[in-house]
């Protein structure tokens, strides 16, 4: 086998004009190897050109973008210099990218069995006769099932999974030699991405392809690369085994990273990495990560570091050798818990919610289809000061519950009562304002939940005014002493949205939900669109107000382990029904329900030693079925008919712990416990 | 599928009949009525009278609403009070040369909004773009009457190329209408192409710099098989709704033009059906111009239904 890299990139920077006719970089001085059978993870936070980098692998800049220096060459081809003729050639032949939203990167037009001829047209020699064929080999090969039925759907038919295994096998149509991805499982559910990690990896070593793996998760990069970069401010800082990296690092950066992910088996809350990257051209003269490392010294400010091989793989620090004082693990703040009270503050009483809403002509057409609700059934309470988070995989109908107590979406029957026993009107607009000001909401992304033309000082001021009368001077003062609580300052008042950070942004969004000073505050996914540094600092900020004001939280994520930060107790819902809720620290713990069961098993750990455990498949399943167990059609545990037909009963477990299932509670602890071993 | 379809043409349906209850009730509050027009300075007691009750003019509002609606659903839209001819007819000749006038502006316009709102926005940014874009903006903001007046001016006064009105009669057949149609077209076609010009650039712009274009690029498939396979078919969905409305203002009778131009269409036949009083005249002419704007309209829901593979499955199921 030759063994010559069969990619190579060389000191290159790529940047941009800016207005002012300056040329920033995004990118400076990247330089990669990659050669057959290898994997490299290419990570680091938004911003640090890790993107960038692989789109540069194949000779394509976005919009605006330029090549500054530096080249890129991969099997003997100066990729910057090819014509378009010889680009088109390679891209999607030899090198193909599998993107990260395939549901965006499929044409909604085309079938996907026209998208894959395309590709086949193009690089391979088969003919006409031959496609189908291929095609639906495949689809087979990425494991999608019903290949035929699959090729003549259209993208928009095929959940997110199957998508990103469509796209995977139009990666593979052109018989590449490298494989580049950009961030393929972001936004997957975690049983979905496991799956999809997996299969990479075979396929990785059944065709001994070179891989390089962009991500953001370090626990995806764990999973199916060697070798690791980290990037920063579109610097390689870092670049070494992924053991190394992930468990000892030597870069300061790197290890602060670590140290922000929350971890599925630590209930301690992460670090977060105060500060954030420079932007492009701002980088200074000395290390671009001067301004948030603990351990920099003046030669830092002064002498930019070059890459230099360490015992500890290549990087880029004059005090890699003091790096240790950086601690990678969760040394946070104790997470804030809630006293155990009588005292009630939500009451969700046999909730079930529909968005089948029989509309006029329905009604007039006398149509009646029996569907099972969307969300069924859910009784909880919430007690004062407690947080409840909400987990399951995307349709669990988590966020759907939220939208419900919030009265943004109409309930079927059931009831939302207060903490004295007050039913909730459950539209949004017969809610006494009194009642509006006690619940508030936050979303999961600020860029469409701040209105970009307000300032901070008008998003803050409107429930001031609203709720409390304060204008003028007073208002000025409680919002600022509000942005104080967020650690914001004052400074922060004139400003528009788009001049903040991501992380900036939400803490206005959360500096807005307390300036109603609720009871009760839902959060939906608050902390997914936002980096691991950042998205550390808003679960400390969380804590901090937890603790301080004895807020009742709401909180919906798909990441279990930010949800164990937070929670007092947690609900795991499949399919809008719930299955199992108990104190966080007993649910993870010895998860009972065999739902619970298979989503942590799939959580990916950044730790090249533990690997996920896929007890289901991850097929997606569009509605409830209408008896018996909601998860009787992926439980790894089915019993049989019972479970095919009868409402599995309520069990407790220990005090204020809840599972629904047939299987005895022992034997299900009995089972957990055996299969560990 | 059949379903939906039934819904939205009983929507539809629904539409016109209340388009005619507010016509018929606007007509209805106007001081006057046939017989006023009829007898003008006549009109007054016994002789009124009588001829309120000849027409049935004493009876009821709703009974001759129904009376109305009734006939115009078998075609009979009543007798015209100036001629005593049938309003079915005069309009009918209208109506058709308005349909020419319509269609010609179209099969001109639309074709060439989407090959320039191709063009432009593929190429945005640069000459041909500043050039087709600035003449498309022109086109939208001066009022139709001065550009038809200019064309006027130029094509025949100058030049003397194209007759600048029409003098054919309106019951005359449509070879007849030519050359004289060809400056009413032109500036029809001008006013739309640019509206739905600009919808298309903006279109195709979004398009080409989505996330699946860029996947074809890296896909290496050819710059002109994107566009035609990837970018043309998706770029034009939203284009088929300014389409429609597009043709529904022009099906709607183009008041001004036909008035600048003596176009003996629907438009004119409305102005002048006002001034005379003609009330039965103008309450068909209303309720055709409705059920136009409404056919067309539901045409363009159902054919974008039928064009986007997302909407085209939902029905399927």
């Amino acid at each position: 086998m030759n063994n010559s890299p069969l990619l190579q990139i060389d000191r290159i920077s790529i940047g941009f004009r800016a207005s002012t006719g300056q040329i920033l970089p995004v990118l400076r001085d990247v330089s990669l190897q990659l050669s057959r059978g290898q994997s490299l993870g290419i990570v680091g936070e938004s911003g640090s050109g890790k993107s960038t980098v692989v789109l540069a692998a194949m000779g394509f800049l976005k919009h605006g973008l330029q090549l500054i220096s530096g080249s890129v060459s991969f099997d003997g081809n100066n990729m910057f210099e090819l014509s378009g003729k010889e680009l088109e050639k390679l891209r999607g032949g030899k090198i193909a990218l599998i993107p990260q939203n395939s549901g965006q990167s499929l044409t909604p037009s085309l079938k996907i069995g026209t998208q894959l001829t395309e590709v086949l047209k193009l690089h391979t020699g088969l003919s006409n006769d031959q496609y189908m064929d291929r095609i639906i080999e495949l689809l087979g090969l990425v494991r999608l099932p019903d290949p035929e039925a699959i090729a003549k759907r259209y993208p928009h038919e095929l959940s997110g999974g199957q998508q990103q295994r469509a796209a995977i096998a139009m990666a593979l149509a052109g018989d590449a030699d490298v494989l580049l991805l950009d961030e393929p499982t972001t936004g997957l559910d975690v049983t979905t991405q496991a799956h999809i990690l997996e299969l990479l990896r075979d396929l990785s070593i059944e065709r001994n392809m070179a891989m390089a793996y962009v991500s953001h998760d370090l626990g995806a990069i764990a999973r199916v690369c060697d070798n690791v970069m980290v990037m920063y401010a579109g610097e390689a800082i870092l670049e070494g085994s992924t053991r190394q990296v992930l468990t000892s690092p030597f870069h300061p950066y790197a290890r602060g990273l670590l140290a922000s992910i929350p971890k599925l088996n630590d209930p301690r809350l992460p670090v977060a990495l105060d500060g954030r990257p420079p932007a492009p051209g701002l980088a200074g003269e000395g290390c671009a990560f001067v301004s948030r490392c603990a351990i920099a010294s003046d030669r830092c400010h002064r002498e930019h570091p070059e890459m230099q091989a360490t015992p500890g793989g290549t990087l880029r620090c004059h005090h890699y050798k003091d790096s240790e004082r950086i601690s990678i693990t969760g040394t946070g703040a104790q997470p804030a818990r809630a006293q155990a009270t009588d005292q009630m503050s939500l009451v969700l009483d046999s909730l079930s919610i529909s968005y089948h809403i029989p509309s006029f002509f329905d009604s007039l057409f006398g149509a009646k289809q029996e569907i099972p609700n969307t969300v069924d059934d859910i009784s909880v309470k919430v007690t004062k000061g407690e947080t409840l988070g909400l987990v399951g995989e995307s349709g669990s109908g988590k966020s759907t519950i939220l939208k419900t107590v919030a009265g943004l979406l109409p309930l079927r029957s059931g009831s939302v009562k207060t903490g004295d026993g007050k039913e909730l009107p459950p539209r949004v607009e017969h809610r006494e304002s009194r009642q509006l000001q006690s619940i508030q909401l936050i979303f999961q992304n600020p860029d469409e939940s701040l209105n970009p033309r307000h300032t901070v000082a008008q998003i803050l001021g409107q429930p001031l005014g609203l709720y409390f009368g304060l204008r003028g001077k007073e208002g000025e003062a409680r919002s600022i002493e509000i942005l104080r609580r967020v650690r914001l300052g004052g400074h922060y008042m004139d400003r528009l949205p788009s001049q903040l950070s991501g992380g900036e942004k939400q803490r206005v969004a959360i500096a807005r939900a307390f300036a109603a000073n609720p009871e009760l505050v839902l959060c939906d996914e608050i902390t997914s669109a936002l980096d691991v540094s950042v998205q550390a600092a808003v679960i400390d900020l969380l804590n901090e107000l937890k603790k301080e004001h004895g807020t009742n939280f709401i909180f919906v994520s798909h990441d279990l382990a930010v949800v164990r930060a937070l929670s007092d107790r947690v609900a795991v819902l499949y399919q809008g029904r719930l299955c199992e809720i108990g104190p966080s620290d007993q649910v993870y713990a010895l998860p009972s329900h065999p739902y619970t069961e298979v989503l942590l098993g799939a959580v990916l750990e950044p730790d090249p030693d533990v690997a996920p455990k896929l007890l289901a498949e991850d097929v997606v399943e569009l509605s409830p079925p209408a008896r018996g167990c909601p998860f009787q059609r992926r439980c790894p545990r089915r019993l049989g008919s019972v479970c095919d037909n009868q409402e599995p009963p309520w069990q407790q477990s220990e005090d204020r712990h809840f599972i629904r299932c047939h299987i005895p509670i022992e034997e299900l602890h009995g089972a957990q416990v055996e299969d560990a071993a | 599928m059949l379903r939906l379809l039934a819904r939205r043409l009983a929507l539809g349906v629904l539409t016109v009949i209340l388009v005619s209850v507010i016509i018929f009730a606007g007509v209805e509050v106007l001081p006057g009525d046939a017989c006023t027009a009829y007898l003008e300075r006549d009109a007054e007691g016994p002789i009124l009278e009588a001829c309120q009750e000849r027409l049935g003019l004493d009876r009821p509002a709703y009974i001759r609403y129904f009376e109305w609606i009734g006939a115009a659903v078998s075609g009979d839209l009543g007798m015209s009070v100036g001629g005593n001819q049938s309003v079915a007819e005069l309009v009918g000749d209208r109506l058709a040369n308005s349909l020419i006038l319509a269609a010609a502006a179209i099969v001109t316009g639309v074709p060439l909004a989407i090959f320039l709102g191709a063009v432009t926005g593929l190429w945005r940014d640069r000459p041909i773009d500043l050039v087709v874009s600035t003449t498309a903006i022109f086109a939208m903001t001066v009022p139709e009457f001065v550009t038809a007046t200019v064309l006027i001016l130029i094509f025949s006064v100058w030049l003397g190329l194209l007759p600048g009105i029409v003098l054919t009669p309106p019951d005359a057949p449509v070879a007849e209408f030519f050359p004289e149609i060809l400056l009413p077209v032109i500036v029809l076609a001008m006013v739309m192409t640019a509206h739905i010009l600009r919808m298309v650039r903006s279109s195709v712009i979004s398009v080409m710099s989505g996330e699946y274009v860029q996947m074809a690029v890296l896909k290496g498939v050819p710059y002109w098989q994107i566009v035609f396979r990837h970018a043309i078919p998706n770029a034009l969905l939203p284009a088929i709704n300014v389409v429609a409305l597009t043709i529904a203002w022009l099906l709607g009778g183009v008041v001004v033009i036909e008035v600048v131009f003596n176009y003996p269409g629907l438009g004119r036949m409305m102005v002048d059906s006002i001034a005379d009083q003609d009330l039965p005249t103008v309450q068909a002419i209303a309720l055709i111009v409705a059920t136009v704007y409404v056919g067309v309209n539901l045409a363009a829901d159902i054919l974008t239904m039928f064009a986007n593979p997302r909407l085209r499955t939902q029905l399927m199921r």
